[in-house]
């Protein structure tokens, strides 16, 4: 594993603003920021016209580190320890569950809590449990 | 214009992931490392990243809410269903081991396409050959009985 620093205050002004754009893009299009319902919906079928403006979320996800690396000459630490398999297996898990699931860290985790909404809760809950789990057997059963 | 508003809120959202350092899954990992609470090595940022993203979420939807329509939208379109079912624990089960498989999840994991690194593609193409598939498995009449015959998109 690598050791990573605990940053209290970064982590909470990020996160501030992961909540900022959630509430712009309810002002905006009148839309929950789950970034899980707005990739999937990227593939076919489409069910609206929303697609241009999907892709201009996903696009402005993609081109924050890039500007970030125009601008200041660096990017944040970036660590990614799994291997091609790993990630193939953890891919499909997060894409097929998150849809499977209605939802995300984003959709249930920030929008749905802030909502008070049962399901958000259910589902976090369950992905936090699972999440912590998979991590304890990776790294402490042995 | 409402276009070039929805990239500007999704380069935020993009910043927020940066500063926040949940870019990074070695500090998603350490944060799910509960077993680091003794040994050393757990990185509890990520509540702090849930704490400061709900704070705004919880007061600005409010606010948001409170006006008729959205600026450029006819209406909001919240999730309205309140069930519990089977997909609702299963989804976010799966969604969780996969998460705790390599630290990503989708919001970091498109993010991290950026930073031009070769895993960060490899996730996103199975991230999104898991949600076709979630989508196409979703609409077969066979599986209605735990799969609700209804959008399987909406949160």
């Amino acid at each position: 594993m690598t050791v990573t620093t605990f940053t209290p205050v970064a982590s909470t002004i990020g996160g501030a603003l992961i909540g900022l754009s959630a509430v712009m893009l309810m002002a905006v299009s009148g839309r929950i920021a789950g970034v899980s319902g707005i990739a999937a919906r990227l593939l076919p079928p489409y069910e609206d016209d929303q697609f241009a403006g999907r892709l201009a979320f996903v696009a402005g996800l993609v081109a924050a580190p890039v500007l970030t690396l125009a601008t200041r000459g660096q990017l944040p630490a970036q660590t990614i320890e799994a291997g091609t398999v790993t990630l193939v297996l953890a891919g499909l898990l997060v894409g097929f569950g998150s849809v499977w699931g209605n939802g995300c860290t984003s959709g249930h985790g920030v929008c749905g809590l802030s909502r008070l909404s049962l399901r958000a809760l259910v589902a976090t809950l369950t992905f936090m449990a699972t999440g912590f789990a998979t991590v304890f057997i990776a790294r402490h059963w042995s | 214009m409402a276009i070039l508003l929805q990239f500007a809120i999704g380069l935020i959202f993009g910043f927020g992931l940066l500063l926040s350092g949940m870019s990074d899954p070695a500090k998603v990992l350490n944060f799910l490392d509960l077993g680091g609470i003794a040994s050393g090595g757990w990185d509890p940022s990520l509540a702090f990243v849930m704490a400061g993203a709900v704070a705004v979420t919880f007061v600005g939807f409010r606010f948001v809410l409170r006006r008729p329509q959205p600026l450029f939208a006819e209406r909001f379109h919240l999730p309205a269903r309140r069930e519990l079912d089977v997909r609702i624990i299963a989804g976010p089960a799966l969604f969780g081991i996969g998460w705790g498989l390599a630290g990503f999840c989708p919001g970091p994991a498109l993010t991290a396409l950026g930073f031009g690194s070769r895993a960060a593609f490899i996730f996103v193409a199975a991230m999104l050959g898991g949600m076709w598939l979630a989508r196409f498995l979703g609409k077969l009449p066979s599986l209605s009985a735990i799969a609700t015959p209804i959008d399987p998109l909406e949160t």
